[in-house]
């Protein structure tokens, strides 16, 4: 079996958020480049699927929208473990013309199990993995907690309001994980890096759709009043406040 | 060309998340001169149904077929397609929870329309389409314009004023058509945790940090949030190191939440946190660090160590309940 992982390539979670161009684009200047926490973990899970004894998965390939800057990302990705890489040229516009490409590339060349984060840490879309299935005619299987591959059959997770659920579905399909598939996004090692320069990564024109969303507006959040501090000795007083001022008990 | 809203129930029944949405795609057909319809699959009785009438549903098509007791977003995104293509939908709303973020994606491309996920507002211009939502996880807002002619909003949770009203729905049944191969994914199981508050239904969360120290010293937190009616949270350290469940995980990567009330106890306010519950309406940190960054982000603050705070918080809280 083979597993793709589509990755982002987002701003380190640390990120002070700035805008430019009048508040109409987000400005990169300074900004360090991550893969997006969820499809780390996605690899993370990939690999360690394709580590077990008696694992049944060939080969793990990392995908990528974007522009020639993600390709330390992409690298970093091989690096951590990932056999080989594709990279679509394109500017991800919206994940509509994201999923698009990522579709028209998979439709000649097929994989079993596709892999994407529940959300992207830059623009919260969730929205990738499903579109992706749609335009595939493939099953989804969304917040996924836990993948594991008893003999033939595929089991996941799957996180509800309130539970989880164990699904199976028959490959291809695509799954959208979240925390819990995996727990620490590994490091890659020195010998991983060296190996990453050897590594394909295979860049492929866009042949995918036009965006059918834009953004034109950004904007920081207003700023907080002080915080009214309390005397850890008088403890009513916070729940008075709470009570007769907040009015939230 | 009315607004299409899908609601969800849980074992028949509807809350709050339900209402708000129903609540919002009114306010947009009174602004755009259109009606609401909603659609919902699965089986819920007829008093319930009329419920979200009070909300400003005029009509509500149901769908019913025994393979729809579970959630198989082929199937649920197949039927929602069809009955915005069936009543000439121009928009369809759906929540930003697990359910609308498995199926909205794949709802958009099937009709091929322009999405919008986890907006928080009503739209603030219909010629052209834009509407804000939060972006690098609560750090920015920014305004999204759809260009296509069908649209979709999947709203994020606490965003918008519930409204109700005098009002009658129609219900009508409503027959897809769904094939075999629409149903290749199989539930196996399903296990549900019963008598616990949801953290994402939440109105008041208490949550715990590093600085609870370990996982046997939780009584406390669970005996305030018993007394709040509240629902558990923690930081990703403790859902990391295995004291919690990573369910209970808020911040970046795990849940995002917006309660009235978010105690943060012994959380330092890591950025990445702090992006998952500033949306929260009021937020009370207590941690031994006074230049702790949680500090930043609260409305109340006590310098002081958990431990000795919680029993005297929890006696102070009886208290005023008494009173």
């Amino acid at each position: 079996m083979k597993i793709l992982v589509c990755i982002s390539n987002v701003p380190d979670t640390t990120t002070k958020i700035r805008f430019t161009d009048n508040n109409t684009a987000f400005d990169s200047t300074g900004v360090q480049w991550i893969i997006n926490p969820w499809d780390e973990l996605a690899l993370t899970r990939a690999l360690e699927l394709k580590e077990s004894p008696g694992g049944k998965i060939e080969k793990i390939t990392v995908i990528n929208v974007g522009p020639q800057g993600s390709e330390p990302t992409i690298r970093k990705a091989l690096a951590i473990g990932a056999d080989d890489a594709v990279r679509i040229d394109a500017t991800p516009e919206d994940a509509y013309a994201v999923a698009s490409n990522l579709a028209a590339y998979l439709k000649d060349n097929p994989y079993d199990i596709i892999l994407c984060g529940i959300d992207s840490s830059d623009y919260n879309g969730s929205l990738v993995g499903g579109m992706l299935a749609e335009f595939l005619q493939l099953p989804s299987v969304s917040s996924v907690s836990k993948l594991d591959i008893e003999g033939e059959t595929i089991k996941m997770n799957r996180e509800i309001d309130g539970g989880t659920e164990v699904i199976t579905t028959p490959v291809p399909f695509v799954a959208i994980v979240q925390k819990g598939i995996a727990f620490e996004p590994r490091i890659p090692s020195m010998r991983g890096i060296m190996m990453a320069r050897q590594k394909s990564l295979n860049v492929v024109p866009a042949a995918g759709e036009e965006a059918l969303t834009g953004f034109v507006s950004f904007e920081l959040p207003p700023a907080k009043a002080a915080c009214k501090m309390v005397d850890a000795e008088n403890i009513s007083e916070l729940v008075d406040l709470l009570h007769n001022e907040a009015k939230v008990i | 060309m009315s607004v299409l809203v899908y609601t969800e129930n849980w074992d028949g029944k509807f809350k709050k998340l339900s209402f708000e949405l129903v609540s919002y795609a009114r306010r947009i057909a009174d602004q755009t001169g259109t009606s609401v319809t909603v659609v919902s699959i699965g089986n819920v009785a007829e008093e319930e149904l009329d419920r979200l009438g009070r909300y400003g549903a005029d009509k509500i098509l149901t769908v019913n077929d025994p393979r729809l007791g579970v959630l198989i977003n082929k199937a649920y995104s197949s039927i929602i397609s069809q009955v915005a293509e069936k009543e000439g939908s121009k928009l369809v709303i759906f929540a930003n929870n697990f359910t609308g973020k498995a199926i909205a994606p794949r709802v958009s491309v099937k009709l091929k329309a322009g999405i919008a996920s986890g907006v928080n507002a009503i739209p603030s211009s219909y010629d052209p389409f834009t509407v804000s939502k939060k972006v690098f996880t609560g750090k920015a807002i920014a305004g999204v314009e759809i260009k296509t002619d069908r649209k979709i909003l999947t709203l994020f949770q606490n965003s918008v004023e519930i409204v109700e009203k005098e009002g009658k729905t129609e219900i009508e049944a409503f027959t897809p058509e769904l094939s075999d191969a629409e149903f290749a994914t199989r539930v196996l199981e399903v296990n549900k945790v019963s008598g616990k508050v949801l953290l994402t239904d939440a109105e008041v969360v208490v949550s715990g940090g590093r600085g609870m120290k370990n996982a046997e010293n939780w009584a406390p937190l669970e005996e305030l949030a018993s007394e709040l009616g509240a629902a558990l949270a923690c930081s990703r350290p403790v859902s990391d190191e295995g004291w919690r469940p990573h369910e209970e995980h808020v911040g970046q990567t795990g849940k995002i939440i917006a309660p009235n009330l978010y105690f943060a106890m012994g959380i330092s306010g890591a950025i990445q946190h702090l992006g998952g519950v500033s949306s929260s309406k009021c937020i009370v940190a207590v941690n031994t660090d006074k230049d702790a960054p949680i500090f930043e982000a609260a409305d109340y603050g006590v310098v002081g160590d958990v431990h000795k705070v919680l029993p005297e918080l929890i006696t102070a809280i009886r208290e005023i309940k008494a009173s």
